[in-house]
């Protein structure tokens, strides 16, 4: 039962950071519908900022508190990523808006591949540290232990996607953002800036990238150039599963995915009978998307959509 | 450009220039090895004949998303099981050897299986939604690949198989040097005018093909689906078969690089190189077929050039190596890629109806 417990715990936590991702992917995906390879490494960008920042003060200025070091850092993170994402938008996607469908998708991953690069070069080959700021002695509930980082991804995760939802349905910039991608035409016409809401909409989901990145470092204690990549293809996966272009469907997609993961990586040597093990753990997240997209083409919560060429 | 166009016209319309203009290609193509290996020594032999196999898995590939339509990021996964089709029956895994006239077919046929039993389950799901199963499909495979030496060792896991056979003809071991009318033909030079060879079969097939019924309804299927049912055309089996053809030409190709280089490992068959694939079409001109093959030997073997320039012009330029050179080569990757699309959205060549689309489309 405890080790249950725990394989659920262990899901949420990863299933809020790929929730948080799958934002990013979905909300783009929903106006522009362009597949943004690219946001997996503003994600990696957003952990390797903070890293930096957190070294830099951690060092000198020993005697700030930790809270302000981290609260330093996520602003630095958060807002390197926004202008990077507005950057990649503006020069690698806007031009191509009226092109054939498959150019924006390379520039896509011709920007992931150079971001990977640069981010190789600045901060080197090498898997770096991500220094620990919080005690990391667990609290144990019903048989299964939760560290206080771990608390604080699933409610930092949470209170920021109760605050996207809450941006997109209640206010004007998210009336503005539905209809540019009801329509991007019609919505020009009733006086919607369409070129402001879409860079708005890449810039926040780099945001959420942006702590989501920092989040999972911190959780690893470890960032690495690379590993956007995998993180960003899994989230991608969630918003898929869940509907891609419908918000609601990424959390739900992205919690799924991490219950999955950590379930079936728990329980995939005993349900086997020790014939497959816990390498196995990627095969069952993309064997579970293939099911549910057999079943439900349009993903979970997804509309039926028309039909593209 | 103008000007060109216009002598390659007037060219064009004279036969003797045209059968001309084939036999100095002919001819070029018959001489390249030896050029290239007198010029900048024999790796860029092995070089070009990876940008062969390359420029089949690109027309592979073609014939899925040029052609169909269907956004195809697994496409690797064929190449896989070509791959480890022909390495697990002629190596010493199983000890088997059997010759390549009978593992070619073999390895075609399971890619084709590979092909279809990816295409049954998917044929109903649309764009984006198709392109991240075949993502799904195609890590599947390389991470069975990986883990398949347990309990029963198949695969060999990560290290992968060694020592697979190579093409011998009428007794002839391709890897060997051999000498005919005074001139050496090394193992990459033999292999080669094989891969040159059936890289022109599969030209001739795709663009016989292009022209087909069943192309022509590859290419209905692309423009709209629910007009291509609406004037008969079964989309359920035509998208089948271009998953079958794409897939074989993947698993024919996949062999090929396996008894070349005579090792596999899954490490080949990583996800980068769907994308890298998928790149060259897109680059040269989806639904292309002279233009895939530019795109396919462009991107195989500019790579290779930024990264044997690299270092040296570094040192020119700032007295050291500042940039390590593999880095420096995928960034300048990844920025031709973006500059490529930027400037020329419909690829480096372009077939000239799309051109013609694009071009409407815009004004």
């Amino acid at each position: 039962m405890d080790i249950f417990l725990q394989q659920i715990l262990n899901g949420l936590v990863l299933g809020s950071v790929y929730a948080l991702v799958a934002l990013g992917y979905t909300m783009v995906y929903g106006i522009l519908g362009l597949i943004n390879f690219a946001h997996g490494e503003v994600v990696m960008i957003g952990a390797m900022i903070a890293l930096t920042v957190m070294t830099l003060l951690i060092g000198p200025a020993a005697g700030l508190p930790p809270a302000l070091i981290v609260a330093l850092a996520i602003a630095a993170a958060i807002a390197v990523c926004m202008a990077l994402a507005y950057t990649i938008e503006r020069v690698a996607y806007r031009p191509l808006r009226n092109a054939p469908r498959l150019a924006p998708l390379i520039t896509a991953i011709g920007m992931s591949i150079l971001l990977q690069n640069v981010a190789m070069i600045i901060w080197g080959r090498q898997y770096k540290t991500f220094p620990q700021l919080f005690p990391s002695e667990p609290h144990v509930i019903a048989g299964a232990s939760i560290t206080d980082l771990q608390i604080i991804i699933i409610v930092v995760s949470a209170g920021l996607m109760a605050g996207l939802l809450l941006l997109v349905n209640f206010t004007r910039l998210g009336r503005a953002m539905r209809a540019t991608s009801e329509n991007k035409t019609i919505a020009g016409l009733m006086g919607v800036n369409v070129n402001k809401i879409i860079s708005a909409t890449f810039v926040i989901g780099a945001a959420l990238g942006a702590v989501a990145g920092v989040l999972v470092a911190a959780n690893y204690s470890i960032a690495h150039y690379s590993m956007g990549f995998m993180l960003g293809l899994k989230a991608f996966t969630a918003a898929v599963l869940g509907g891609i272009g419908n918000l609601g469907g990424a959390v739900l997609g992205g919690l799924l995915l991490g219950l999955i993961e950590s379930i079936g990586a728990g329980y995939i040597g005993d349900l086997t009978g020790g014939f497959l093990g816990s390498h196995y753990q990627d095969v069952f997240a993309f064997v579970v998307l293939i099911l549910v997209l057999v079943f439900r083409p349009t993903g979970i919560m997804g509309e039926r959509v028309g039909e593209r060429a | 450009m103008k000007t060109l166009h216009r002598w390659v016209t007037l060219l064009k319309k004279d036969r003797r220039a045209v059968w001309v203009g084939y036999v100095l290609i002919g001819t070029g193509l018959a001489l390249l090895p030896f050029l290239v290996d007198g010029g900048f020594g024999r790796t860029w032999v092995r070089i070009i004949d990876f940008a062969l196999i390359y420029a089949m898995l690109a027309l592979g590939l073609n014939i899925v998303v040029g052609f169909a339509g269907l956004l195809d990021l697994g496409y690797i996964a064929f190449y896989a099981v070509g791959a480890y089709t022909w390495a697990l029956l002629a190596s010493p895994q199983f000890g088997l050897h059997l010759p390549f006239w009978m593992i070619l077919p073999i390895g075609a046929g399971v890619a084709a299986l590979f092909g279809v039993m990816l295409g049954t389950p998917t044929l109903r799901l649309r764009g984006d939604y198709l392109a991240i199963v075949t993502l799904g499909f195609g890590e599947i495979i390389r991470i069975f690949l990986n883990n398949l030496d347990h309990p029963v060792n198949i695969t060999n896991g990560p290290v992968g198989i060694n020592r697979i056979d190579p093409i011998s003809i009428a007794g002839m071991d391709l890897t060997r040097t051999h000498e005919f009318l005074g001139l050496q033909f090394s193992g990459a030079h033999l292999y080669y005018y094989v891969l040159l060879a059936l890289v022109m079969l599969t030209i001739f097939i795709c663009v016989r093909l292009e022209d087909s019924r069943v192309g022509r309804a590859w290419i209905a299927i692309r423009e709209d689906e629910v007009a291509a049912q609406s004037m008969g055309i079964n989309t359920r089996n035509v998208k089948l078969l271009a998953f079958a053809m794409g897939a074989t030409f993947g698993g024919v190709a996949g062999g090929l690089f396996a008894s070349f280089q005579g090792f596999v490992s899954p490490e080949s068959f990583i996800l980068l190189e769907s994308i890298m694939v998928l790149c060259m079409v897109v680059l040269g001109g989806m639904g292309h077929v002279s233009g895939v093959v530019v795109g396919a030997v462009l991107l195989a073997v500019l790579p290779e050039v930024l990264r044997s320039t690299a270092s040296p012009v570094q040192e020119q330029l700032f007295g050291k190596v500042l940039v390590d050179p593999e880095s420096l080569r995928m960034l300048l990757f990844g920025l031709a890629l973006i500059l490529v699309m930027l400037l020329r959205p419909t690829g480096l060549w372009p077939s000239p109806i799309r051109k013609r689309e694009f071009a409407r489309e815009q004004g």
